[in-house]
């Protein structure tokens, strides 16, 4: 499977991958609506979070609502979903996301428009 | 389908006849701010439903949940209702934060009836998702009055908007078939089977007055049913006697918000907090994903606390066998493991493939729910008995056969004890040698139970009536017997020593069911951290501690996120035994689902009102006054030369340095006598500072003052008092 792969050393901060993303994800340009997240490091740098599709979400889940898709992305049905957000609490990279205007969590799907705009490669596809 | 050994109905062929003895549509109603605001009524004898309104002054002096279930309970007896008068009620309540899925621990239900055991109201909490299937059809509150003439199920449809009472398949005994089967019967498809919950018990609570309500969940990972249950105060022994086979509940799309509460940011807000809490922490902590309650043996074991032969002695070199290193090899685990949506503590484990070794199951391989704490002490150590498959299948027994283990293991220890001591023989027993130890006989103790046959009658009565019997039958002395039978108000006690614990003895001995420690549990604080040395600070944990657990059972919620997990930091908070992170969380749910101001404050004047309403129910049935707060001595200090002589350093200690009593030359008897008359005393003056602290007058009763400055001074609660004071 492709996932979303990173080299925060050659990260900028220009924050263009979240743009990217919420616009993919919610049509709209909203960083807490992005399932990437740049943060700034205290020491300098970037931090970038984004789920690297491990699964620990599908066996957390008690209404099966989460689950690889056929290119083994880790989904969400929207519909299965009972909100209950222990998906969020439990990601071992908090790369599982609540935004207060959304109903339920959502996460990264691995469509690869955060490394398109990404214009020094510190985020790009990768076959894992 | 049909099930294997104890019946030969055909469901499919069954439900194509089935007969409709009440059908009526009830108007489907959102919750609002975590209420309903009405309740649903069957009559059983006369086959009517109806649906009451929930009055604001109800709403505001009872808040909900048990607090609902009391004040109906007692609105439908009078002080001659029996446990099998066609008036007593079964009230099954959930609360207004009940039914949330973004907190651990919100799918509790609370079952309240009068009881067989205790004559007087009973409360006891479950999981399972019936309380918010049903809750979401528009309820707070489901009250089941009178008696049926034949078996009947009694069918919540929450699709079609309608009440059913339905006539029953005949066999499907005991609850593990039943719940399969309904589910499978009611259900539109293998994935809505998570929308149905059914309550029953089995054969064991037809015949003994310690039967329990078992209630299912689905699980879609294992595609199996779980069952959790209402274990004390023999609630199952009320549903068969009124001849409910089972209560069903059908409510499709359950979502997150169906609590509708007036803030859901915060509620998730909080509940991803503690996902994340319990996802950093439990490993480090109390591994309750892992062990579930079966830790606590292990605890108990190194602290003397876990009942060994029947609560004489507080640890055993075997006991760790019954604890968590077996079970984290038993329980089937790596599934969600809650038995309400988004409980991430998720300590419901489950054995898969069990096999069974006696019985009429003898030779399956069930899929069945994990003994908790209280079975292992109570069935395994306080029975002599540490194998852990064996207590694991006394444990799926019960649970079908709808019999408490809890009152099970402390009945059968005390049978255990009289038959070693001589009080009973072989003769009494039918034959069965009830030593310590002997699994076998204990089995066969329980098969008799739901058969209904033997010895297993005469015990299936419980502690209270052996006591009794034997005295006025077998000539046992009585002094002896009120010594070893861990019974108080009729209820046996459950699964802790309490005998270093003044604290926990009050705490046993005052709670207004009977002896549970869900009012109570202060050993650690009280014996093990001496966090409350002088009687004012152990009587004003009794007067905490009692109203914030009842909260609980007012709110719809688990105790057991409250301190099963913690803040990594909660010990360096002030009273870190409270958890005060926690408790505010639980001020803040309440606001965010309701709407309404809250504070501590207001949580335990909420919980004060039901506590006392509870008191003076007691005090209307008979019991409730001073003289029904005195333990037996077994839950005091050592009884026999044994148990003595087994602690002798420690206690011998005691008379030195705290009664004032040279040990040095004194006789066992003496020292006993001395350390009894010392300890007893203790009790009675702890008594008169917790009355004091509870607004009671010296013979526990609460004073007309206190009741107006709750605001529960009803007239017909105020003359209930009067013919005490």
């Amino acid at each position: 499977m492709k996932i979303v792969a990173t080299k925060p050393e050659l990260c900028i901060g220009c924050k263009a991958c979240e743009e990217a993303c919420s616009k993919v994800l919610f049509k709209e340009n909203d960083p807490e609506k992005s399932a990437i997240r740049i943060t700034e490091k205290s020491d300098g740098g970037y931090d970038i979070n984004v789920c690297n599709q491990c699964g620990e979400c599908i066996d957390i889940c008690q209404v099966q609502a989460i689950y690889r898709n056929k290119n083994g992305i880790v989904m969400i049905d929207k519909d299965k979903c009972v909100q209950c957000y222990a998906c969020v609490g439990f990601c071992p990279n908090l790369a599982m996301k609540y935004q207060k205007d959304i109903v339920g969590p959502f996460k990264c799907i691995s469509c690869g428009a955060c490394t398109r705009a990404c214009s020094t490669g510190a985020i790009f596809m990768k076959e894992v | 389908m049909a099930c294997k050994k104890t019946c030969n109905i055909n469901i499919e062929e069954f439900k194509k006849t089935q007969k409709k003895l009440h059908e009526s549509s009830f108007e489907k109603k959102k919750i609002n701010r975590g209420y309903a605001d009405r309740s649903l009524h069957v009559n059983l004898s006369t086959n009517k439903v109806k649906i009451k309104p929930i009055s604001e002054e109800m709403k505001a002096k009872f808040t909900g949940g048990r607090g609902y279930g009391m004040k109906y309970l007692w609105d439908a007896v009078t002080p001659e209702t029996r446990w099998d008068s066609p008036e007593n009620e079964i009230i099954i309540v959930q609360g207004p934060i009940n039914g949330i899925t973004q907190y651990p621990g919100a799918g509790k239900s609370y079952a309240i009836t009068i009881s067989p055991l205790t004559d007087i109201p009973v409360d006891s909490n479950v999981g399972g998702y019936f309380g918010p299937l049903f809750k979401f059809c528009g309820f707070d509150a489901l009250e089941i009055q009178g008696k049926a003439k034949e078996d009947v199920i009694v069918f919540i449809d929450g699709d079609n908007n309608k009440v059913s009472i339905e006539e029953a398949p005949e066999g499907y005994a005991n609850s593990h078939e039943l719940a399969e089967t309904l589910t499978e019967m009611y259900a539109d498809s293998e994935e809505g089977k998570r929308n149905i919950s059914v309550v029953s018990a089995g054969q064991g609570a037809e015949h003994t007055r310690i039967g329990i309500l078992n209630f299912s969940y689905y699980d879609l990972h294992r595609k199996k049913c779980k069952l959790k249950q209402a274990g004390r105060g023999g609630i199952g022994t009320v549903l068969r006697n009124k001849k409910i086979k089972a209560i069903v509940v059908k409510n499709t799309g359950i979502k997150g918000d169906w609590n509708n509460p007036a803030d859901m940011e915060t509620i998730i807000n909080l509940g991803i907090k503690l996902h994340k809490e319990i996802h950093d922490n439990d490993d480090k902590q109390c591994r309750m994903r892992v062990h579930g309650t079966t830790q606590l043996v292990d605890a108990m074991n190194a602290h003397d606390l876990l009942p060994v032969n029947n609560f004489q002695y507080g640890e055993h070199p075997e006991a760790p066998r019954l604890g968590k290193e077996s079970f984290e090899k038993m329980f089937d685990l790596g599934k969600p493991d809650g038995c309400w949506l988004g409980c991430t503590m998720a300590c419901a484990h489950a054995l898969a493939d069990f096999e069974i070794k006696t019985g009429p199951y003898k030779g399956q391989k069930v899929f069945t729910d994990g003994p908790e704490y209280e079975t292992l002490a109570g069935v395994g150590s306080n029975c002599g008995i540490f194998d852990p498959v064996a207590a694991s299948e006394t444990n799926f027994y019960c649970d079908t056969y709808g019999i408490d283990t809890i009152s099970f293991g402390t009945l059968c220890a005390f049978v255990m004890e009289c038959y070693e001591k001589g009080i009973i023989n072989k003769e009494i027993t039918g034959g069965l040698e009830l030593n310590f130890g002997n699994w076998d006989a204990q089995m066969e103790l329980m098969h008799q139970m739901a058969r209904g046959e033997g010895f297993g009658v005469v015990a299936g009565q419980g502690v209270h009536r052996m006591k009794k019997l034997f005295v006025e039958k077998y000539g046992a002395d009585k002094d002896f017997l009120n010594d070893i039978g861990m019974e108080m108000k009729g209820l046996e006690f459950s699964e802790y020593i309490s005998k270093e614990s003044l604290a926990q003895q009050a705490g046993y001995g005052t709670a207004n069911k009977g002896p549970q420690h869900d009012e109570n549990w202060l050993i650690f604080m009280d014996m093990i951290r001496n966090q409350m040395p002088t009687f004012e600070d152990k009587a004003e944990a009794l007067f905490y501690f009692p109203l914030f657990r009842t909260w609980f059972s007012i709110a719809g919620l688990c105790k057991l996120p409250w301190n099963d997990i913690m803040p990594a930091d909660n010990h360096l908070t002030d009273e870190p035994a409270k958890v005060p992170e926690h408790v505010d969380n639980y001020i803040a749910l309440f606001k965010a689902v309701t709407g309404k101001d809250f504070s501590k404050k207001e949580m335990l004047r909420q919980s004060e009102r039901v506590y006392n309403l509870q008191k003076v129910f007691c005090l209307r049935m008979g019991k409730g006054l001073r003289e029904y707060d005195y333990p037996p001595y077994r839950a005091v200090g050592p009884v026999t030369v044994e148990e003595y002589e087994s602690r002798r350093e420690r206690y011998d200690k005691q008379l030195k340095e705290k009664v004032g009593v040279d040990p040095e030359g004194m006789s066992v008897e003496d020292k006993m006598k001395a350390l009894r008359k010392y300890r007893e005393d203790q009790y009675q003056t702890l008594l008169d500072v917790v009355y004091k602290r509870r607004g009671w007058t010296k013979n526990a009763i609460p004073t007309v003052e206190k009741l107006e400055e709750l605001g529960i001074a009803y007239p017909d609660v105020v003359e209930v008092v009067k013919q005490f004071l």
